[in-house]
C-alpha cells in the first residue's frame, strides 16, 4: 500500500470521515471536524504506523493530509 | 409552599436489558442478570462472575470516533439520557436551556480508561497514552457530555459517593428544583467498573460474591448463605421537572419525588454500624423533608447488597424507623437480579421506585431461599406482586459513610 493511501486508511478510522472526504488539501480541523486532540490521536497512529517519531513543533506545522504525507515521507528519506 | 418535583421521563441499560422496557419485564418476572465476566480474562481471579450488559450497541448513541474517545460510563450515560428525554417528550431549547441541568453520578468513572493506558505507558513509556485520558477518566464526563450532547446549561454536577451516587445525584437535582434554582434535571447515576482492577480490589476487602459455578444465584440478599454482592454495570436516568412546568406541557408523571434524606456515619471506611444510625436518620430524614408518616410508606427498594453486614444492619435499621408498620410493609433487593451497579444503583432503584408506583408492581428479591434468622422482614421473596404502592424509599449506602435516601410517592394533584 503506498503512503498516500496507508495515511488516508487511518484519518477515516481516526477521525471517522470517508475516502471521498480525504481529498490532499483537507483540512484536519477546517473540513474534516476534528479538533486540537483528534490530531494529537492522529499523530500518535500515524507514529506508530510509519516508525517515525513527530515533534510538537512539527504537529503544528501538519494542518492537511498533504502535509502529513509530504512529513512522512521526508522523515521516512523519501522526500528532500 | 414548596415546589413539587416529578418523575416524566426513564432511561435505562443495565444487565437486565437496555430499555425500561425490558428490564421492568426481566425485574417482575425475576429474572437474574448475573453470568460469568466475559469483559476480560477473569481466569486467575477470586470472583469470575458480574453482571454485565448484554447485546448493547454504543453506536446505537455514539458515532465510532466518540466510541472510541469515550470511556463506557460516558456513552452508557449519553444512551440513557436520550432514552429518558425521549420518554419525557422533552426538548431543550432557546426559552429552558438555562434553567435545564444535569446531575449524574459516578462511584469510580472511567476505570477501564485507567487500567488501559497504564498498560500503554507501561507498554510504550508516557508518549503512548491517549489525549482522551483524562476526560475519559474524570467522573463528571458523564454529565459534561449529556449537556452538551443535548444543550442543557443550567446546573452541572457530578456526585461521587460511591455506591449511594446515583441517589444522591437524583436526590440534589431535587433539590436544587425545589429551591428554584433549574425547573428541570436530567439526574441519576451510572458504573462500568467491570474491570481487573475493580474485581480484584473487591476480592481483596473480601467484599463480593466468590459464588462462581452459579452465577444467578450469588446474589442472594438476607439469604443466610450470602457470601458478598455482586458488581453490575450499567445506568438509570430520570427526568426530574417542577410540577406546573411539566402539567403545563401535558407530561406523564410516573411518580413525585416528595423527600431527600443524606447522612454520614462517620464510623468506618467501608463497614456500617451495627444497627446502622446513619441509615436510620437518613430515612427519617427523607419522611420528614416530604411530611410524611412511616405508615404511609408501602415499599422499600433495599439497598440489599447480599454482603453480610449490610443486610442485617439495613434490617434493623428500617424495623428502628417503622416499628410495628416495618411488619406490613415490602421490602425488596433488586440487587438480587441486577447485581450491584455501584454508583449506578441509585438511578436504576429509583426508576425500580418509579415503576413499582405507576404500575402498582413490586418486583421480588430472588434467591432468598433460606432467610437469614435476623432478617425477617417482608423481602418480596422469588415473585413479584401485584399491590398499590402509595409511596416508597430507596436507600443507598455508600463507602465512606453515606447514607442517601429518596422517598417517591404517588403523583395526586
Amino acid at each position: 500500500m503506498s503512503i498516500e493511501d496507508k495515511v488516508v486508511e487511518i484519518i477515516m478510522e481516526q477521525l471517522d470521515v470517508t475516502k471521498e472526504e480525504c481529498v490532499p488539501e483537507a483540512s484536519f480541523i477546517d473540513d474534516l471536524g476534528a479538533d486540537s486532540l483528534d490530531i494529537v490521536e492522529l499523530i500518535m497512529a500515524l507514529e506508530e504506523n510509519f516508525s517515525i517519531e513527530i515533534t510538537d513543533d512539527e504537529l503544528r506545522k501538519i494542518r492537511t493530509i498533504q502535509d502529513s504525507i509530504n512529513f512522512i515521507k521526508k522523515k521516512k528519506g523519501l522526500l528532500s | 409552599m414548596k415546589r413539587r418535583v416529578v418523575i416524566t421521563g426513564l432511561g435505562t441499560v443495565n444487565p437486565l436489558g437496555n430499555s425500561v422496557r425490558d428490564a421492568w419485564g426481566a425485574l417482575c418476572a425475576g429474572r437474574s442478570g448475573i453470568g460469568p465476566i466475559t469483559r476480560f480474562d477473569a481466569a486467575d481471579f477470586q470472583t469470575r462472575i458480574a453482571g454485565e450488559l448484554k447485546n448493547f450497541d454504543p453506536l446505537q448513541f455514539v458515532n465510532k470516533k466518540e466510541h472510541r474517545r469515550y470511556d463506557d460510563f460516558i456513552i452508557y450515560a449519553l444512551a440513557c439520557a436520550e432514552m429518558a428525554l425521549s420518554d419525557a417528550g422533552l426538548s431543550i431549547g432557546n426559552g429552558t436551556a438555562e434553567r435545564t441541568g444535569v446531575i449524574i453520578g459516578s462511584g469510580i468513572g472511567g476505570l477501564r480508561t485507567v487500567e488501559r493506558e497504564k498498560e500503554a505507558i507501561l507498554r510504550g513509556g508516557p508518549r503512548k497514552i491517549s489525549p482522551f485520558t483524562i476526560p475519559g477518566i474524570l467522573a463528571n464526563m458523564a454529565a459534561g457530555h449529556v449537556s452538551i450532547r443535548f444543550g442543557a446549561k443550567g446546573p452541572i454536577n457530578c456526585t461521587v459517593t460511591a455506591c449511594a451516587a446515583g441517589t444522591n445525584a437524583i436526590g440534589e437535582a431535587f433539590w436544587i428544583i425545589q429551591r428554584g434554582h433549574a425547573d428541570a434535571m436530567i439526574a441519576g447515576g451510572v458504573e462500568a467498573a467491570v474491570s481487573p482492577m475493580c474485581v480484584a480490589g473487591f476480592n481483596a476487602m473480601r467484599a463480593i460474591s466468590v459464588r462462581n459455578d452459579r452465577p444467578e444465584a450469588a446474589s442472594r440478599p438476607f439469604d443466610r448463605d450470602r457470601d458478598g454482592f455482586v458488581i453490575g454495570e450499567g445506568c438509570g436516568i430520570l427526568i426530574l421537572e417542577e410540577l406546573s412546568h411539566a402539567l403545563k406541557r401535558g407530561a406523564r408523571i410516573y411518580a413525585e419525588i416528595a423527600g431527600f434524606g443524606l447522612t454520614s456515619d462517620a464510623f468506618h471506611m467501608a463497614a456500617p454500624p451495627p444497627g446502622h444510625e446513619g441509615a436510620v436518620r437518613s430515612m427519617r430524614l427523607a419522611l420528614q423533608d416530604a411530611g410524611m408518616a412511616p405508615e404511609e410508606i408501602d415499599y422499600i427498594n433495599a439497598h440489599g447488597t447480599s454482603t453480610p453486614l449490610n443486610d442485617l444492619y439495613e434490617t434493623q435499621a428500617i424495623k428502628a424507623v417503622f416499628g410495628p408498620h416495618s411488619r406490613s410493609l415490602m421490602v425488596s433487593s433488586t440487587k438480587s437480579m441486577t447485581g450491584h451497579l455501584l454508583g449506578g444503583a441509585g438511578g436504576l432503584e429509583a426508576i425500580v421506585c418509579a415503576k413499582a408506583i405507576d404500575d402498582g408492581v413490586v418486583p421480588p428479591t430472588i434467591n432468598l431461599d433460606h432467610p437469614d434468622a435476623e432478617c425477617d422482614l417482608d423481602y418480596v421473596p422469588h415473585q413479584s406482586r401485584k399491590r398499590d404502592v402509595r409511596a416508597a424509599l430507596s436507600n443507598t449506602f455508600g463507602f465512606g459513610g453515606v447514607n442517601a435516601v429518596l422517598l417517591f410517592r404517588k403523583f395526586t394533584q
